[in-house]
């Protein structure tokens, strides 16, 4: 499998992109903030195509435009946090023009006919040559490092935002610092699962970490190797299975991480809530009638 | 190809250019359905929005693409997959927030299905060779070469759902307000929120048959936030809601036949245009406001 340059460009490069998705999901379940991710990735996909269309270089015009997202979105929230609605305003109509940019690029395009927007939605990871994995990992690190270099503060704003700009940290800016990183890890990762997969990476290894520990850097690691895991996970189904793509793969990994986690501490949950219920009777039927 | 006919633009006269708008029948049932589609997410649209759940209402029209795919795999009638993909994830997505475990936990969940949902639906389509194009109609529609009996379907789906509406809407209200006091009234909250999401998913399924899974939500939610920002009364506001879909797809429809962009770009702009400007006008409404309390007391 490692004999393989395509599969050795795609380890590498999904890898880096599985850290930097990890860490920054992490946060991301934890500010509840799933849906500007999702955005964020629809955004990634109007970029590219708004760049293939006006001869730029796709890869520029997709970090810019995102990133710009990510910053245009923490400035129209309230506290750096933009609620559901208008995000869900803005991307439907960032939505449209990416339908917009499509048309124009298939049509200009005929013998491509429309395969560079699947390609910007699903990814294509065993496309990438060694200049494009060498930009990404950077680009990944980048991001990592950003994130590990503000991660208590934004820890502390996340969890307590008033008592953390009482205590004079600038809740705001790194909010709006977030979104922005959001935005480049976004960028990143729609090249690797595309732009409609990245919710995946994002949300899923996330929630599971969340779902394991309530401690901050225990949640951070774990959520990172889950990203990992099924990143590694999806290219070798993918490698042994051609026919299945790598994408739905790799999110196809993450998504069952998520659903084991989920079953695993939804039966230890209800094995704990029936000794508590033996003991402590009004407690357990006080619990039931709230869930 | 009857393109070349059609695609000539703009003459002078407005009553010629209407005339020219109804006359190919494909033109006829796309405003049929279009028609249909915009009534229907108005009246939805407008409780997805006063509920916050526009991170489902999305989730659910992302649904339906998987469903369409797996209905082309299997050589099914799209109808069945679109249909039956969405009551599913509408039940998921209604045990997902049922159990109340906190926003993050909720909107992590909600993300993974969506996740999973687009995942399902690119390696359907992969399995099934050779249909690039038919993967961009299915994700962004087409409003062209709709049947009549597609549109019949249509008809018949949309008064289910906005019939169901109508029966629940004052406790639908309620519930969606304050969950809690209506709970303490009696106001049976879980089963009505899983019933709405239910409706919800039929009424995505049927609209992105028409718009594409992608562009569902722009009918759904744009219109709706619009007509929130105008008016807090549900009656007044579901009839902007309303309106405004309907003027944005008519008008989406017609532009769309007098030029060679595509119809979402037109729909998604004009109401996301709408709002916009709404928003603005709000603001400065409410910056004079403000001034002129203040205004004798500054004097």
């Amino acid at each position: 499998m490692l004999a393989h340059e395509f599969m050795r460009n795609a380890l590498i490069t999904g890898t880096f992109v599985a850290v930097a998705c990890g860490l920054v999901g992490y946060f991301v379940v934890l500010r509840a903030q799933v849906f500007a991710g999702d955005a964020l990735s629809h955004i990634a996909f109007t970029g590219a195509l708004a760049a293939a269309v006006l001869g730029f270089d796709t890869l520029a015009g997709l970090f810019v435009v995102t990133i710009l997202g990510g910053i245009v979105m923490g400035l129209l929230g309230d506290r750096a946090r933009a609620d559901d609605v208008t995000i869900g305003s803005l991307f439907a109509w960032t939505l449209g023009l990416g339908v917009l940019f499509l048309s124009i690029f298939a049509r200009g395009d005929s013998a491509g006919n429309g395969t560079g927007g699947v390609r910007v939605l699903f990814g294509s990871i065993f496309g990438l040559d060694a200049a494009a994995v060498r930009t990404s990992v950077l680009l990944a690190l980048l991001a990592s490092a950003l994130l590990l270099a503000i991660a208590r503060p934004l820890l502390y704003a996340s969890l307590d935002a008033a008592v953390a700009a009482a205590q004079g940290v600038p809740v705001r800016v790194l909010g709006l610092g977030f979104l922005t990183l959001l935005g480049l890890v976004a960028a990143e990762a729609s090249q690797a699962v595309g732009a409609l997969l990245l919710l995946g990476l994002l949300a899923a290894p996330a929630g599971a970490a969340h779902r394991l520990t309530a401690r901050p850097y225990r949640g951070l690691l774990l959520s990172t190797v889950f990203a990992v895991g099924s990143v590694w996970l999806g290219l070798t189904l993918s490698y042994r299975f051609p026919t299945l793509p790598p994408s739905s793969m790799v999110v196809g990994a993450a998504v069952g991480i998520y659903a084991l986690t989920l079953a695993a501490t939804a039966a230890r949950r209800g094995s704990l809530s029936r000794e508590a219920r033996s003991g402590f009777d009004a407690e357990g039927s006080l619990g039931r009638s709230e869930a | 190809m009857p393109e070349a006919a059609i695609f000539q633009g703009l003459s002078w006269n407005p009553l010629t250019d209407l005339d020219r708008l109804v006359s190919y029948p494909f033109m006829v049932h796309a405003l049929e359905a279009g028609t249909i589609v915009a009534f229907m997410a108005g009246v939805t649209g407008w409780f997805v929005v006063l509920r916050r759940q526009t991170f489902v209402g999305h989730t659910l029209s992302v649904i339906a693409f998987p469903g369409a795919a797996a209905a082309t795999l299997a050589g099914l009638p799209l109808a069945v997959g679109y249909f039956g993909f969405c009551a599913c994830g509408a039940l998921a997505l209604g045990g997902i927030g049922g159990s109340r475990r906190g926003l993050s936990a909720e909107s992590a969940s909600i993300g993974s299905l969506q996740a999973l949902a687009l995942a399902l639906g690119f390696l359907f389509v992969s399995l099934y060779h050779g249909i690039l194009s038919g993967l961009d109609s299915l994700l962004f529609g087409t409003f062209l070469g709709i049947t009549s009996r597609q549109v019949l379907l249509l008809l018949v789906v949309a008064v289910a759902t906005v019939s169901f509406v109508a029966v629940v809407a004052r406790p639908l209200v309620f519930a969606s307000v304050d969950a809690d006091v209506a709970r303490a009234r009696g106001v049976p909250v879980r089963l009505l929120g899983l019933g709405f999401l239910l409706v919800l998913g039929l009424s995505v399924a049927e609209t992105s048959q028409i718009t594409g899974a992608l562009l569902v939500f722009a009918l759904l939610v744009t219109p709706a936030a619009t007509a929130h920002e105008l008016t807090s009364r549900p009656g007044l506001g579901i009839a902007l809601s309303v309106g405004l879909a309907l003027g944005v797809t008519w008008l989406g429809l017609a532009l769309a036949y007098f030029s060679t962009y595509p119809v979402g770009f037109y729909v998604t702009s004009l109401s996301f245009a709408l709002y916009v400007l709404v928003r603005l006008g709000r603001g400065a409404v409410g910056r004079r406001r403000a001034t002129a309390r203040f205004a004798p007391e500054v004097a």
